[in-house]
Formats: C-alpha cells, structure tokens, sequence
C-alpha cells in the first residue's frame, strides 16, 4: 500500500530515500517533516505556486475543451494529440485535470479565505471578552464541532443544489467554529501580555485593542491554520465530489474525476491517476507550507488532530 | 486530603455538565436545521398530487402541526430512550435500523482505531527519537504522503490491489444491510486498513513531534545523565509523557473517523453508519439524518469526555489548574 501511493505521486516526489544517490536523497528528505522550516516551506510554496500558474493557465496550455466528447478517441492512452490519454467519453484528461484546478483552487480559497476570517475575529474577539459572551460562543463552537462536518455539507448541498457559493457558504459554516476555537486559545495567551494591559491602561477601546494589538500578534497562528486547513479543505471539497454530491457531470473536477475514472483504472489508469497525482502535489504543497511555517514561527503544528 | 480532592470532583462534574450541554446543544441545532430545511415533510411523502386534506391529515398524524418546541422535546426524549422515530424511506422505526448500522461501523472503526493507534504511535516515538536519520525521515515523508491522498483513492488502489489483482480479499459487500456479523468478518479487513492508514499518519505526527519535545527535556537529560540506557529512557520516561498529547489527538479523530467511513465505506458496499448516512441524506429521510447527527455528536463528546479524564488521571499538572478547559 505504502509502495502504491508512492507511485501515485511518484511524480512529484521522486522516490523514498532509500539507496539513492546523495543529491537526490538530499530532495528526498527536504519532503520531510523532519527538515528546517525554512527548506519545507520554500517546497510546499513552489508547489502551489505551480498549481496557481497551470491554474491560470490552464486554457492555453491545455488544447482541448475539457467538457468536449468525441466517441471516436474514447479511452486512448496516451497519444501525441491527447498527452494523458482520454476518458469513456473521449474528453481530454489533461485538460480536465488542468481545469479541474482551476475550480479547487478558487473553492479553496474562497472558503478557506472566509472560514478563516470569521473564526480569527471571532476567537480573538471572544478570548478578550473572557465573559459570558466568551461562555456562549464556546459552547455553540463545541456543539457545532460535534456534529459530523460531512453529514452537515451532504444535506446542505443536497437542499441547496451544489453551487459554487453554496459549498463555499458550508465549508465556512463547518470551519469556522474550529478556526475560533484554535485563535481563541492563542489570543489568551497574548491578553496577558504586559502591551494589553499597557493598552487598557492607556484607556484604548475594546475594539481598537482587539484589532490594534491582539490581532497583529496572532497572525503567526492564523497563517499556519490557514494552510493547514485549505489542505482539508481540498480533501474534503474533491471527497464531496467523488461521492456525487459536489460538483456537476460534466464539470472538471478531480474528485469527480476519479469517480468516474475508477471503473477504467486497469484500462486507462491516467484517467484516475492524474487527478490524483494534481491532488496530492497540491495537499503536499500545502502541508509542507503548513509545517514550514509553523516551525519558522515557533508554532507546534504536530500537536493538532485531523480535526480541531 | 479531603482539600485536595474536592477541586478535583469539582473539576470533573464541571467537565461532565459541560459535555451534557454540548450534546444537548447539538440535538437543538440539529433538529431546528433540519426543520428549516425547505420543502414540507407531509408533501414530500404523498407526492406532488396529494390532496390538501391528505397532507393536513399526515401532517395530524405525524405531529407536524404541533409547536415546535414541543416536537423538539418530544423527540429529545424518545431518543434518550433509543426512539428516534420512523423512517420516511422503510416506514419502520430508525433506532434498529440504526444500531445495526452502528455496529457494522464499529467492526471497521475499533480496529482501526485500536491498531492504527498502536501502530502510529511506535512509528512516532521511533521517528522522535532517532531524529534526523534515515527511518525518521521514512516515516515522515510516508506519513505526509499518506495523509495528502485522499481515503478515496488509497481505498481504489486497495481494491485494485488485494480484490482484483490478487483476490484475497472481497471488494464490495455483496449481502447488503442483512449481513450478519460472521458474514460481514472477510468483508471487513479492506475498508479497516484504509482508516487504519489515514488515522495512522495524522497521529505519528503528533507522537513524534511530543517525544522529540520530551527527549529534549530536563528531566530526559537527567535521567541520562545517571547511566539509564537508552531503552530505559525512552520507555520509562520519553513515551509515557508522550502519550499524553497524543490522547487528544486521538480523541479528536473519532470525528474524523465518523467522516472517513461515510468514503470507505460507499467505496466497499460496506453496510455500516456512513453508507446509512449517504441513503438518507439521498433520499431525504429526515429522522434517520437526525438520529444519526445526534449518535454522532454523543460519540464525539464522549471520547473527548474521556480522554480529558484519563489525561486528568494521568498528569496531575491539570488537576492544580482553576480552569481545566481554557
């Protein structure tokens, strides 16, 4: 299994470190958590950094319109015109799996963007409070976080058709409260800091406190959260689609991709294995970036579950 | 003595009303969301073609026209006692079907849970505390790989693996909701190792970063310093400390879990909690969607309930704090 998914993304990440020669293996182990920040978070970047740029560019490089059939080049494998090959309905892989990222990336970071935005304010805002209002939210963010995140996304989208601005509105609704809960407890510990007191001493207003000197000084924890949870985010935006309650036949979309892909994977293994690949670099490249600045930061990022 | 225990059973009823509330908290939200879902219950049941007096009727006999702060009380109590009403898709009661489901889960989940744990937890502590070598940079980048692709394909690769290339194991569940359990025990294994494996990469993480943390500690230091052998050091001193941040974070993945079934299971046919999850978001049944939402926050509470208490029992530190949840 370990050897599978190594070949799954054997791509980007060359091979294991295992009897290869020095500057290769050099690569190898910089993938690594256990690697400075600084070489993790340089990686992690130019991941993204690539997928931004195919993204933007994906109209012009990719050559075909990902939505068009054509019968007669159905399930080719790799050809001169078509690189990756064509799907059951003879779409263009490459292209699909180009396009596909254009639409992740622009739901990821719509909804990273905004989950994130609201639970920073909020947790800081709460954290300073320290009072019955701090009690109230808390206790709505535990309940929220009790319930399931996916059953939660699965009804909305199912009620609500899966629009672009309907899955951003409920990945927010789902993160948000987690976003609070971990700002939050870095704002706590800022709040005791000889500046607030210096702040409230001066007479500062609550609010001018809470943007003018908590805020700035959670920024660290908050832009480690925000890549580790757009690389969630995306997991669980293409598991939506791969389960057919996300984005609509015939959009590209790598989730959707695989779904439908998976049938053929003895056939036309690209079909599937190319968005995968595109997935994966892209969750690599935000988890390293995640890792890297946590630990140029001074930020344990290891110390948090799949979930909190 | 009796002043020193006090704070502590203090601290404790504390955490337990807490969690009550949480739950309680939960079903509210649950049961007003899905009561603001558009679309009326009645109509969706008779079709589009019913007659007005036939909807009011059901409506009566469902107890739609009451208040619905009575229907929420109403249904709080007949789920505490495992009633959780009837389902709108079999027209039979959700509680068995829901059990049922439960426990199928759990046969993939427990095992998961429990070898995924012992496994991510050796593999950490080994990366932690041979920092910087060959099998700690292994481990680490095994481990990031795993846990950036997503369950759906290692479960894919799975089936293509040990279904079809070498059939040892089946590939989808072929007996559906009936299964018994000794029917469903080859059928288990798969879906097992891929929750096992994406549970396994997020806790080594966890388990080698807090052993590196110990190992760097005085107390660590110390205990070299006065001849232990390495073996002695780790395991007397570096993984018992390590394993305490590592409880919450395995709490925390029971939620995870509740999610990673709802794909491993669609992928294997599997007859469990996720699969009944997808049904009836699918086919809009209503109560077995709330069943299912509150059986899922009680999980949650309770093992975060459980491992604040057993992390209490086991470091006194969090005992002398005024607030244990800060």
């Amino acid at each position: 299994m370990t050897r599978s998914t190594t070949d799954a993304t054997g791509a980007a990440v060359n091979a294991g470190p295992g009897g290869l020669p020095g500057r290769i293996r050099g690569v190898a182990t910089s993938l690594t958590s256990s690697l400075s920040g600084s070489a993790a978070l340089t990686i992690g970047l130019g991941l993204i950094a690539v997928h931004v740029v195919l993204a933007v560019l994906a109209p012009w490089i990719a050559g075909h319109d990902p939505v068009a059939t054509d019968s007669t080049v159905a399930l080719t494998g790799s050809t001169w015109t078509h690189w990756l090959g064509t799907d059951q309905y003879g779409r263009d892989i490459l292209s699909r799996t180009l396009n596909g990222g254009r639409y992740a990336l622009l739901v990821t970071f719509l909804a990273t963007t905004i989950a994130v935005g609201i639970g920073t304010v909020l947790g800081c805002i709460t954290a300073y409070a320290d009072n019955w209002f701090d009690e109230v939210v808390m206790r709505i963010v535990d309940a929220l976080l009790a319930v399931p995140s996916i059953l939660a996304l699965l009804v909305v989208v199912t009620v609500f058709d899966s629009g672009l601005w309907v899955i951003v509105l409920a990945v927010t609704v789902v993160y948000a409260p987690a976003v609070t809960r971990v700002v939050r407890g870095a704002a706590r510990t800022i709040i005791t800091q000889d500046y607030v007191t210096a702040a409230r001493a001066r007479g500062e207003k609550p609010l001018s406190i809470v943007f003018r000197e908590i805020l700035p000084n959670v920024m660290d924890v908050v832009l480690v959260e925000y890549a580790m949870r757009a690389s969630w985010i995306v997991l669980l935006i293409s598991t939506l689609s791969f389960l057919g309650f996300g984005a609509n036949p015939p959009t590209p979309d790598w989730g959707l991709m695989v779904q439908e892909n998976r049938t053929a994977l003895t056939v036309a293994p690209l079909g599937a294995l190319a968005p995968i690949v595109a997935l994966a670099t892209l969750v690599i490249g935000l988890n390293l970036s995640a890792d890297g600045l946590s630990k140029s930061l001074g930020i344990d990022r290891a110390q948090k579950g799949a979930v909190s | 003595m009796n002043a020193s225990i006090a704070p502590t059973v203090l601290l404790v009823l504390r955490r337990l009303a807490t969690a009550l509330l949480t739950v309680l908290l939960a079903s509210l939200f649950v049961f007003f969301a899905v009561q603001a879902l558009p679309g009326d219950v009645a109509q969706q049941l008779l079709g589009q073609d019913a007659t007005p007096d036939a909807v009011a009727a059901l409506r009566e006999t469902l107890g739609l026209d009451q208040n619905v702060w009575l229907r929420y009380g109403n249904w709080l109590l007949g789920s505490a006692t495992g009633d959780f009403g009837i389902s709108l898709v079999s027209g039979e009661p959700v509680g068995p079907d829901l059990l049922v489901a439960f426990r199928n889960s759990m046969l993939i989940a427990v095992p998961a849970m429990v070898v995924g744990v012992a496994l991510s937890l050796t593999l950490g502590v080994i990366a932690g505390v041979r920092r910087g070598r060959p099998s700690d940079h292994t481990i680490s980048l095994v481990s990031l790989i795993v846990m950036s692709v997503p369950e759906f394909m290692v479960a894919t690769i799975l089936v293509l693996l040990f279904a079809i290339a070498i059939p040892v194991f089946p590939a989808v569940v072929l007996r559906g909701d009936s299964a018994t359990v000794a029917e469903l025990l080859p059928a288990v294994w798969l879906p097992a190792i891929v929750l096992t494996l994406a549970m396994a990469a997020y806790i080594v993480r966890t388990a080698r970063s807090s052993t590196i943390d110990v190992m760097a500690s005085e107390f660590v230091t110390t205990a070299e310093l006065k001849g232990l052998t390495t073996r002695q050091v780790v395991w007397r001193h570096a993984v018992p400390s390590a394993l305490l941040p590592t409880l919450n974070v395995v709490a925390l993945n029971v939620a995870w879990l509740l999610g990673g079934v709802v794909v491993v299971e669609n992928v294997f046919n599997y007859p469990g909690m996720g699969k009944l999850m997808l049904e009836s978001v699918f086919n809009r049944d209503l109560p077995t969607i709330q069943a299912i939402a509150v059986v899922s926050a009680l999980v949650y509470v309770v093992c975060n309930l459980a491992a604040d208490l057993i992390a209490l029992a086991l470091d006194p530190r969090l005992r002398t704090r005024r607030k244990a949840r800060s």
